[in-house]
């Protein structure tokens, strides 16, 4: 079978008629004075699930966030959380917690006053704050910790603190608010496979607000990429990279060369498409494609979907020549920049599954550049 | 560090505290004076503070003046707390500038004319004069010293503490006393001591609102001197400099064992 990605997925509770969201915003809209930050937005999020809000800052996805907890009131519409209406439920009886993108944590309590400070709000007897915090002190491993205050602590370390204070409560629903922004690069990567751990071992649904593509794209379930207060695309991050809705997804989620053209023989399941780059491409489509001949349409496809050649390859359509522009070695993968007779610049990359190659090519060589119908997608908007 | 000491430094340094202290500290010598004439030196003695102790009006004053300062430095300590939140928290309401500019006017007021403008208050509603106008005075003015200082200390201060809060379980009271109040404790400890001594030592504002069996320590000095200069007035302000000087050395003291208690957690782990 044939499945976008290279990942195979078990857990697809968002295609089951049967399963019931856990939390869904039906028609919500949130307005600061005349500012729409969320415009009539319908979402359904299920339980365990690891769930992204993926976009650029100002989008609404921190406002939907605090909506859930508790710190905003939606304008209109509502939000359920397991079947219950969240309306005029104050922060403080929510059964969900919020890791702040500040991590919020309190100057004045030592790291285990923190952690067991909801546990105590919570009325929960003394011996049992100490066992369970213990326990979340492990887990997050700041044992040798527990005494310092959060000033005597490590970005990294803090961070750690601000996860363990919002999961000792075991809530139903962890809200994530840019909880890797303030970690350097490596640091990010390690901590988002912990996430990704800890969320299953202790079987919590996440929200996570970001605007790093490629954290959301490691962690999550799914995405939903948001843009100007509505969801543009939601789906799995296969489904985001290689099957994006629109322009605009394409373009957020990685690097995407988009060849605008118009659409002129139609049949199903294909489409020509004439670029404005002078070449004809054909492209496989879907039974939604829509677009009627002499439409304008966008022809989207990934870098490592290119195929390089020096010779021509002998199909007729699907193929460009152009000058190399750039080349950039990363190692695993070097990048060709190729610009088009026309003028545009194409990226194409070549993974380097060897050491050495023959006849590498250089900067100002013609190449060929060619790919599959169905290796990119045509979008209609 | 350099330990060297060159005679400018030496001399600049002893000019500079001569130019601060010299004036107290001849006061503080000259309580211990024997001689009943203030400047000239009879010996030592302790005779005026035994004589400012069974001086009834002094003591009164002083009573007075440290139950005024009581009250009003809380009370105003509490109203500056609460502006200053309200200031700091709803940064876009109608006239917020006006607002705040009509909180930091009284900083600058000449205090005659706050003096007087209670005066026609209270005297207007018919107010009787004494304890109470007196501390409703020092409430207002010193209010907004309070604010200002809490203020300040608002600003820095992260407003995703109170909501992580109520989000671990507190209701919006619990939060600001569990979280907000403990984080900006120190500056408002520091807003209620400077109340406390600006009340303490003003003459102005007490000579306008005060009445009869409401007279401040500093409004009974001021009569005292008009009529010379006793030792028993130097007596008095050596205790006051001594009350003032243990508060800020007790205060010092704890900032210090706290630094030192967490130095130590740190050199542990």
């Amino acid at each position: 079978m044939k499945s976008l990605g290279s990942t195979r997925r078990s857990f697809t509770p968002w295609l089951d008629k049967e399963t019931k969201p856990y939390i869904s915003f039906q028609n919500v809209t949130k307005k600061f004075g005349d500012f729409v930050a969320v415009d009539n937005l319908t979402l359904n999020i299920y339980e365990r699930e690891f769930y992204s809000l993926l976009g650029p800052s100002g989008c609404g996805k921190t406002t939907l966030l605090r909506m859930l907890a508790g710190f905003e009131e939606p304008t209109s519409g509502e939000i359920f959380l397991d079947g219950v209406s969240l309306k005029g439920v104050p922060p403080h009886k929510r059964p969900v917690n919020m890791m702040f993108q500040s991590y919020a944590l309190f100057p004045h309590m030592s790291v285990r006053d923190n952690i067991g400070f909801g546990l105590k709000q919570a009325g929960i007897a003394k011996a049992q704050i100490t066992e369970r915090v213990d326990a979340i002190l492990k887990l997050v491993k700041l044992e040798e910790f527990a005494k310092r205050k959060p000033d005597q602590l490590s970005g990294g370390q803090r961070q750690r603190v601000a996860l363990a204070r919002s999961v000792v409560l075991r809530p139903k629903l962890l809200l994530l608010d840019e909880p890797l922004g303030a970690l350097d690069k490596k640091l990010r990567e390690e901590t988002q496979f912990e996430l990704m751990d800890l969320q299953h071992e202790l079987g919590l649904t996440f929200m996570i607000v970001t605007h790093d593509q490629e954290e959301a794209m490691t962690m999550s379930d799914r995405i939903a990429v948001m843009d100007k207060g509505t969801v543009i695309q939601t789906g799995t991050p296969a489904e985001i990279y290689e099957a994006p809705n629109s322009r605009y997804v394409a373009d957020f989620i990685g690097t995407v060369n988009t060849l605008e053209g118009k659409v002129k023989e139609k049949a199903a399941g294909k489409v020509k498409i004439v670029g404005k780059d002078g070449f004809t491409i054909e492209a496989a489509t879907t039974d939604q494609f829509a677009l009627n001949t002499d439409d304008t349409a966008w022809f989207s496809i990934r870098p490592e979907k290119i195929k390089v050649s020096r010779s021509k390859p002998d199909k007729q359509t699907n193929a460009v020549e152009g000058e190399v522009w750039d080349i950039g070695y990363l190692g695993d993968m070097t990048l060709f920049n190729v610009m088009l007779d026309s003028g545009t610049i194409m990226r194409a990359s070549v993974l380097n599954a060897k050491r050495t190659v023959d006849d590498p090519i250089g900067y100002e060589d013609r190449i060929w550049l060619s790919f599959e119908p169905d290796a990119g997608i045509v979008l209609e908007r | 560090m350099n330990r060297n000491w060159s005679i400018f430094n030496i001399v600049s340094v002893v000019l500079g505290f001569a130019f601060l202290y010299l004036p107290i500290v001849l006061l503080i010598v000259y309580s211990f004076n024997a001689s009943k004439l203030v400047t000239v030196w009879g010996g030592f003695s302790t005779r005026w503070y035994s004589e400012m102790l069974s001086n009834q009006g002094l003591m009164d004053a002083a009573w007075v003046t440290f139950r005024v300062g009581l009250l009003s430095a809380t009370v105003a300590t509490v109203l500056g707390t609460l502006a200053a939140l309200a200031l700091v928290r709803h940064t876009r309401f109608r006239g917020r500038t006006l607002f705040t500019g009509m909180v930091y006017a009284p900083l600058v007021m000449p205090e005659v004319i706050t003096g007087l403008s209670l005066l026609l208050l209270f005297v207007s509603v018919g107010f009787e004069r004494g304890f109470w106008t007196v501390s409703l005075a020092h409430i207002t003015f010193s209010m907004c010293f309070v604010a200002v200082v809490v203020q300040s200390r608002l600003v820095s201060y992260d407003m995703s503490l109170e909501e992580a809060a109520q989000d671990l379980g507190c209701t919006p009271f619990e939060a600001f006393y569990k979280v907000t109040l403990p984080v900006i404790l120190p500056a408002v400890i520091a807003g209620w001591m400077l109340a406390f001594t600006l009340s303490l030592d003003d003459l102005v504002i007490a000579s306008f609102t005060s009445g009869p069996g409401a007279t401040t320590l500093p409004m009974k000095i001021f009569s005292q001197v008009r009529l010379g200069v006793t030792p028993e007035i130097n007596a008095v302000c050596t205790v006051l400099i001594g009350l003032v000087a243990t508060g800020v050395i007790i205060a010092s003291l704890i900032n210090k064992r706290k630094m030192v208690r967490e130095a130590r957690i740190d050199s542990k782990v």
